[in-house]
């Protein structure tokens, strides 16, 4: 387990992923608002970029027509419309079979990053900036 | 039964006190609804030469469709117990009235001709033999009175289900219909579709067809359409404890729709978010299929893997279809079907999935 740098954090739009590369890994990480997470990029259905897939908050209903959206969040395949949960990486429709691997992430300041057990592979860390630390 | 005596001497006919969950009494006709009008219809319909009411695709008055017992089917309940019940030795049989009532546009006619049908079914049949039920007939074009003549039954629970069609009005799912679903759920009606087409729209999306063989087996997409409709316009869900039973449709097709759906659903979810759980639960929960065709494969060794693709033995009711023709007599045990499940598709299958029915043990 280690902790690494992968993007500045002005480098993902809100609502939209990025494809990181950490370790052999293909991970997507997303920029939630107020926060960010990332999953494994593979859909598990056919194998397209989550990191392409739309973020939404996840669509339920009391009955039918009574729909509410609640605050989970999701991303969606961008091919079939898999839904998976960006905490569990689980999916509703299957949750103990259809998942993508969830892994934690956190912002740091740059000038905390000299310092603390971050690993930067592919790009200089500016003291001034924020960054995206994603945990593999 | 034991294990021995079932491998010794395969099963051949239904089990005693079987329940048959799909039997076709023959139309009534003017003279039989007459004393069941009320004045204005009594007059109205020899006014419009109304007489037949025979579906376009059930048409018993011409040979080829002609059944056992004069073109018109099973004359009366006499004639029934002495051909069907008493050989077969069951100990409930479900009336299926399949006419052309459902084709009918104007829908106080509808209404009119549901009722009086319906007190016809009563009277010559219901109250001839106490072995038999019916499902009740009820006017599709006018939902608010389908729901009052459902709720005027609600205490005769000789009646088990209301019947529509697998290519009638509309899809059944469609929410004009809910007022119909809401009484019959809440009355323990089971939800009966029959095959059949009223041709209110081309029974394919590319149009007509030409011979009578592409009818027949179009039959089963009408039925599929109509689960699909129901599962995702959200019956299912609104109305869990209605079992919806597809008469007539062959079981063997389901597992495709089934599977197909259950696979869709997880990326169309979204937009039906009030299916929670895999389509193929759902209908294994809530589908069930009469036996009688069966549309099984060649095979009768392959019988059992074809129950394990469509869900369960819970989902499959016995049933013999009289009087229409089918290659062995009624009352015969399919052999595609084993032996281990017969007690339950004879008899407790039907118990589970009518509330209303009653059978002295």
């Amino acid at each position: 387990m280690g902790k690494h740098v992968v993007c500045r954090v002005d480098e993902i739009d809100i609502k939209m992923g990025k494809l990181v590369h950490v370790e052999g890994r293909d991970i997507a990480v997303f920029n939630l608002g107020d926060r960010f997470a990332a999953v494994s990029n593979k859909c598990p259905h056919e194998g397209a970029d989550l990191c392409a897939g739309k973020v939404f908050g996840f669509p339920e209903a009391d009955g039918p027509g009574c729909y509410r959206v609640s605050d989970r969040l999701m991303v969606r395949c961008p091919w079939h419309g898999w839904e998976f949960d960006l905490e569990t990486g689980r999916s509703y429709v299957d949750p103990n079979r259809v998942r993508v691997k969830p892994f934690d992430v956190s912002v740091s300041d740059g000038a905390g990053l000299a310092e603390g057990p971050y690993q930067v592979e592919t790009f200089e860390v500016e003291t001034d900036g924020k960054y995206v630390i994603v945990e593999v | 039964m034991t294990e021995t005596d079932t491998l010794e001497r395969p099963l051949t006919k239904v089990l005693p006190g079987a329940i048959d969950c799909d039997i076709h009494p023959r139309s009534p006709k003017l003279d039989d609804l007459m004393p069941h009008l009320d004045a204005y219809w009594r007059d109205m319909l020899p006014e419009r030469d109304i007489d037949r009411l025979e579906l376009t695709t059930m048409p018993t008055s011409i040979g080829s469709w002609a059944l056992p017992g004069g073109t018109d089917g099973v004359q009366d309940a006499a004639s029934l117990g002495k051909s069907l019940l008493d050989p077969t030795g069951v100990s409930a049989g479900i009336l299926n009235l399949v006419n052309g009532v459902q084709a009918l546009y104007d829908p106080y006619m509808s209404t009119a001709i549901c009722q009086a049908t319906n007190r016809w079914l009563a009277s010559d049949w219901l109250d001839r033999d106490p072995r038999l039920r019916a499902g009740l007939v009820i006017p599709f074009r006018n939902p608010e009175a389908a729901a009052e003549e459902i709720n005027r039954y609600r205490d005769d629970k000789r009646f088990v289900q209301i019947i529509a069609l697998a290519m009638g009005e509309a899809p059944l799912g469609r929410r004009d219909f809910w007022p119909i679903y809401r009484a019959a759920a809440e009355a323990g009606f089971a939800l009966n579709i029959q095959p059949g087409s009223i041709y209110r729209a081309s029974p394919t999306q590319s149009g007509y067809l030409s011979s009578l063989v592409e009818e027949q087996v179009h039959q089963t997409q009408g039925f599929a359409s109509q689960i699909a409709s129901l599962l995702a316009e959200g019956v299912f869900t609104e109305f869990p404890e209605m079992k919806t039973v597809l008469a007539g449709s062959g079981a063997g097709w389901l597992f495709g729709l089934s599977w197909r759906m259950a696979k869709d659903w997880r990326g169309a979810r979204v937009e039906v978010p009030w299916i929670k759980d895999s389509p193929d639960d759902i209908i294994a929960r809530q589908v069930r299929m009469t036996i009688r065709p069966l549309d099984a494969p060649p095979d009768p060794a392959d019988g059992a893997e074809l129950i394990d693709c469509i869900g369960s033995p819970d989902m499959l009711l016995y049933s013999s279809d009289y009087p229409r023709a089918h290659p062995d007599a009624p009352g015969t045990w399919p052999a595609e079907i084993p032996a281990e499940y017969a007690a339950q598709i004879c008899k407790a299958n039907a118990l589970a999935t009518y509330p209303r029915l009653e059978v002295t043990p």
